[in-house]
């Protein structure tokens, strides 16, 4: 293999692998600007990915499941917006909940689904035209997919309104002192509620992308860590939806470089490269001195009026 | 205080232990009200079921062995959890350092060639010190470069698991094992002794609730408890206190990880006797250990009653599987339910509700 080919499969498939990643953490950079940790990513990815199998194989329709699991996802993600919006639970322990409590509920509803593949998977795209461009062309526009040129697209979207417009500016403030947003009318628990079930939507996004298009077959845990990935990564992006692009692709690039190293090594390092990675990528952040730039109000409950 | 209707509602910091038992039970009947509709979906009668459950459970003694075997880990590592979150640090990484104790005490049963009687001993400390080396690596990432806790230990049982599944195919793989991914049967004197016809390998028992006293002592009676208590509880007055971050996280974490690491050699050492599939060796201790502690309050005490309640469920998860057909799966649904409703519920426990007197109504 000339080093062409190389770079161009290395980076065909890191953008592939990196979708999901980029999803949930776009979502997750959202729930956390309002000042809400949700740790039940993995949960809500892996309802999202179960959710949409079901759905996409009952209609026939691929895009009715990316649908459903954006919806299922936003819905869980409603239930740890009243946990810890309104009944101020912890958010460490709700996220825990609905981690474990998705994991399990997937299983079960998926049991009938495990072996059986999807009769109308999700279509890939080639871009015409830019797909003929020398090594690019074939590395970023041949069969990738629609999810992956949205979730950029969104990205840009998500980081003009979080810094260039009003919406903006409200979710920020509400994360940063939301007695001060409070103070100056913004609605906070209308706001972090708005915040966490759009996370949510987009982790359910995330898992139907697997279940629908990247494999696409329901396994049982096939979410494998990527919701923790995800929380990681939002760490590394220092809460930035375009920064995100960068960290998801230098993350996926770093992944799918080690898988070049097969032979080299037993697979079973291979498979545990990126929760490695994941590790170093937060103590980057850490040398950087990322966690300066987390939201103030990063993990606390609201209380109104009270102190 | 607040009056709603005849009610006036007022605000308490610390709520009495009564309300905190009544409240956790709340929950736990919440979540079995919310499961009936799982076996609703399966075609169980609900009612049935529970019938069912409490029989092939607290109903026969092989139920009660397998309660308390699955009570077993879940105690150590639950009483490392709570003296971890005590101190604020989120360890959600007990199944890797579970794991890396039964490594570690598989280590040294089929290599090291002690003399029997030292062989147990051994492989009890060995797997202590793995789980602590594998609880104070996230600990030293997060006081040195701010790496999330949550997200290293977690990290760190994918690293884990990866390595055994390594082991087991690759250099620690059995000869005599006909190409199954397991190691070799361990030696005899690295077996533990079991209660009769049971599964209970009685000296991890006794260890768990030695180590439950023994913390609960740490965290009451000793300058080490406080300066742990301190920096969980108020982080800015440990600061002014002088208290070392640094040296309370590593010890906080040496204890956690190495209690899990010790459940880890309960597993291999009491009922598996060697090394083999890491979801095999714990089906998930780890992550309901989480449970088990914060249904303990930051009590290790405590995590005696709700390891054995979680170790009631695994066997409960048992029956439904075997005679209800349905899948191991709703262990995990439960345990998530019991969860949500505990922290769900808690802001009650700090109301308090008092009917006003008849001329204010």
């Amino acid at each position: 293999m000339n080093w062409e080919s190389w770079v161009i499969s290395t980076l065909n498939r890191a953008l592939a692998h990196g979708t999901p990643l980029l999803w949930g953490t776009l979502g997750e950079i959202y729930a956390e600007r309002a000042g809400v940790v949700n740790l039940g990513v993995e949960g809500m990815m892996i309802l999202g990915a179960v959710s949409a199998f079901t759905a996409a194989q009952f209609t026939g329709n691929p895009w009715l499941g990316i649908l459903t699991g954006g919806v299922v996802g936003g819905m869980a993600a409603l239930v740890h917006a009243l946990f810890t919006v309104t009944l101020r639970a912890n958010q460490y322990v709700s996220g825990l909940a609905l981690t474990i409590f998705g994991l399990g509920l997937s299983g079960l509803l998926g049991a009938r689904w495990v072996g059986v593949p999807l009769d109308n998977p999700l279509p890939k795209l080639t871009v015409p035209g830019l797909a003929q461009i020398p090594v690019l062309g074939p590395a970023l526009f041949q069969r990738q997919s629609y999810l992956t040129y949205i979730g950029i697209f969104l990205a840009v979207v998500l980081w003009l309104v979080l810094y260039k417009s009003r919406w903006g500016i409200s979710i920020r403030s509400v994360g940063e002192s939301p007695a001060t947003a409070d103070a100056l009318g913004v609605n906070v628990f209308l706001v972090r509620y708005l915040c966490v079930a759009f996370g949510g939507v987009l982790a359910g996004v995330a898992g139907g992308f697997l279940s629908v298009e990247y494999r696409p077959a329901w396994t049982e845990g096939m979410t494998a860590g990527m919701g923790w990935v995800v929380i990681a990564l939002t760490i590394f992006a220092a809460w930035n939806p375009l920064r995100a692009v960068g960290g998801v692709l230098l993350f996926s690039g770093l992944y799918h470089l080690a898988y070049r190293l097969q032979g080299w090594f037993p697979p079973e390092f291979l498979k545990l490269m990126p929760y490695a990675f994941a590790i170093l990528v937060l103590a980057i952040a850490g040398l950087r001195g990322a966690r300066q730039l987390a939201p103030g109000a990063l993990g606390i409950p609201y209380t109104r009026g009270e102190k | 205080m607040k009056r709603v209707g005849p009610f006036l509602l007022e605000r308490r910091l610390v709520p009495s232990p009564l309300v905190v038992l009544g409240v956790s039970l709340l929950a736990i009947l919440a979540a079995m009200g919310a499961m009936a509709i799982i076996f609703f979906a399966y075609g169980v009668d609900p009612l049935r079921a529970y019938v069912m459950i409490a029989r092939g459970t607290l109903g026969s003694r092989f139920g009660v062995m397998q309660m308390l075997r699955r009570a077993i880990p879940l105690l150590l590592c639950g009483v490392g959890l709570v003296l971890a979150f005590r101190s604020k640090f989120w360890n959600i990484g007990a199944e890797g350092q579970l794991l890396a104790g039964a490594v570690a005490a598989s280590g040294v049963a089929l290599f090291s060639g002690l003399p029997d009687p030292l062989l147990l001993p051994t492989m009890f400390g060995a797997g202590f010190l793995a789980g602590a080396v594998w609880g104070m690596i996230p600990a030293l990432l997060k006081v040195k470069l701010q790496v999330n806790d949550v997200i290293s230990t977690l990290m760190m049982n994918y690293i884990m698991i990866y390595i055994v599944a390594w082991l087991i195919h690759g250099p620690w793989k059995g000869p005599t094992m006909r190409g199954f991914a397991y190691t070799d049967t361990f030696p005899r004197a690295a077996w533990l002794p079991l209660i009769p016809r049971s599964m209970v390998h009685w000296p991890t028992l006794v260890i768990g609730v030695a180590a439950a006293l023994l913390m609960t002592l740490l965290l009451s009676r000793t300058r080490l408890g406080y300066e742990l208590r301190v920096a969980g509880e108020s982080p800015d007055a440990a600061r002014y206190a002088g208290i070392d971050f640094l040296k309370v996280s590593l010890v906080v974490m040496l204890l956690s990880g190495g209690l899990a690491g010790l459940a880890g050699v309960g597993e291999v050492a009491g009922i598996h006797h060697k090394l083999l599939g890491p979801l095999h060796i714990s089906s998930g201790y780890g992550y309901t250990a989480i449970i088990v502690a914060w249904l303990a309050r930051g009590s290790p005490l405590a995590a005696i009653i709700t390891s054995l309640l979680f170790g009631f469920i695994f066997a409960a998860g048992d029956v439904i599987r075997v005679t209800l057909q349905i899948p191991f799966q709703v262990v995990g649904v439960f345990s998530g339910l019991v969860l949500s409703f505990l922290i769900g519920i808690e802001l009650l426990m700090y109301w308090r509700v008092r009917l006003l007197p008849k001329g204010e109504r």
